[in-house]
């Protein structure tokens, strides 16, 4: 069984239907794909904005994403992870970040979606910041992506698996 | 030792990354930061609230009980926000 896995980290737009083909293309094992993609939301707090930028630690970011690609590897029984991840400035309508998880059956491929994303949201080492009327502030951290993530450490273990 | 800021946390305190001598008694992260808090007005700033910033060393996550001998790379930002 070929696990196919990629991280990317990159300025450049990406083109989330073409990853998830790649997952799939050539193979007949796979019986569950799932993909979930972040796009960059023409409001935040209520207020229009003109876009967001995205700051990241270069060298941790890829090796935080890396830990819990394989973490989620050992947890489920996948057959492919790609998680590509934007940093810079973006308009409303862009794509952030991408991931897709596939596996023989639809559980393992939600769950391990679920759980790199809600990583994703508060340990990979980024930060958005967005420009509204023509200030720039720093988006806050939320209490319910740290509640979000929680629930896959030992306690909430068992609940979401 | 070199330190690195992100975030809300280099734009108070000026400046993305600077080399440091730190002093003997400082052992820990949650130290340093109260040190570095004390060297002016800018990181006085930057790190008034404490409990709210987060800590790496070399590039892994580390608690402010953690100690910080045999440090290369500390870095201090804000909650992350990706995704």
């Amino acid at each position: 069984m070929t696990v196919l896995s990629t991280v990317r980290l990159q300025r450049e737009p990406f083109d989330a239907a073409a990853e998830a083909a790649k997952l799939t293309r050539g193979r007949s094992d796979v019986g569950a794909l799932v993909t979930f993609t972040g796009i960059c939301r023409g409001d935040e707090a209520g207020e229009p904005i003109a876009a967001l930028t995205l700051e990241h630690y270069p060298g941790m970011v890829e090796a935080e994403i890396e830990r819990h690609v394989q973490e989620a590897k050992e947890r489920w029984p996948l057959l492919g992870v790609t998680v590509i991840h934007r940093y810079g400035r973006m308009v409303p309508g862009e794509d952030i970040v991408v991931v897709v998880t596939t596996s023989s059956h639809r559980a393992a491929a939600f769950a391990a979606a679920e759980f790199l994303m809600d990583y994703l949201k508060t340990r990979a080492p980024f930060w958005k910041q967005v420009e509204k009327a023509g200030e720039k502030t720093w988006v806050e951290a939320k209490a319910t992506d740290d509640a979000a993530a929680g629930r896959w450490n030992a306690g909430g273990r068992q609940a979401a698996e | 030792m070199k330190l690195r800021y992100f975030a809300w946390v280099r734009e108070r305190v000026g400046k993305p990354e600077e080399d440091i001598e730190v002093p003997p008694g400082v052992t820990t992260v949650g130290e340093l930061m109260a040190w570095l808090a004390a060297r002016g007005e800018e990181y006085a700033h930057a790190f008034a609230n404490p409990q709210v910033i987060r800590a790496a060393i070399d590039r892994t996550h580390v608690e402010p009980q953690t100690p910080i001998k045999g440090a290369g790379e500390i870095a201090f930002f804000p909650p992350m926000t990706g995704g």
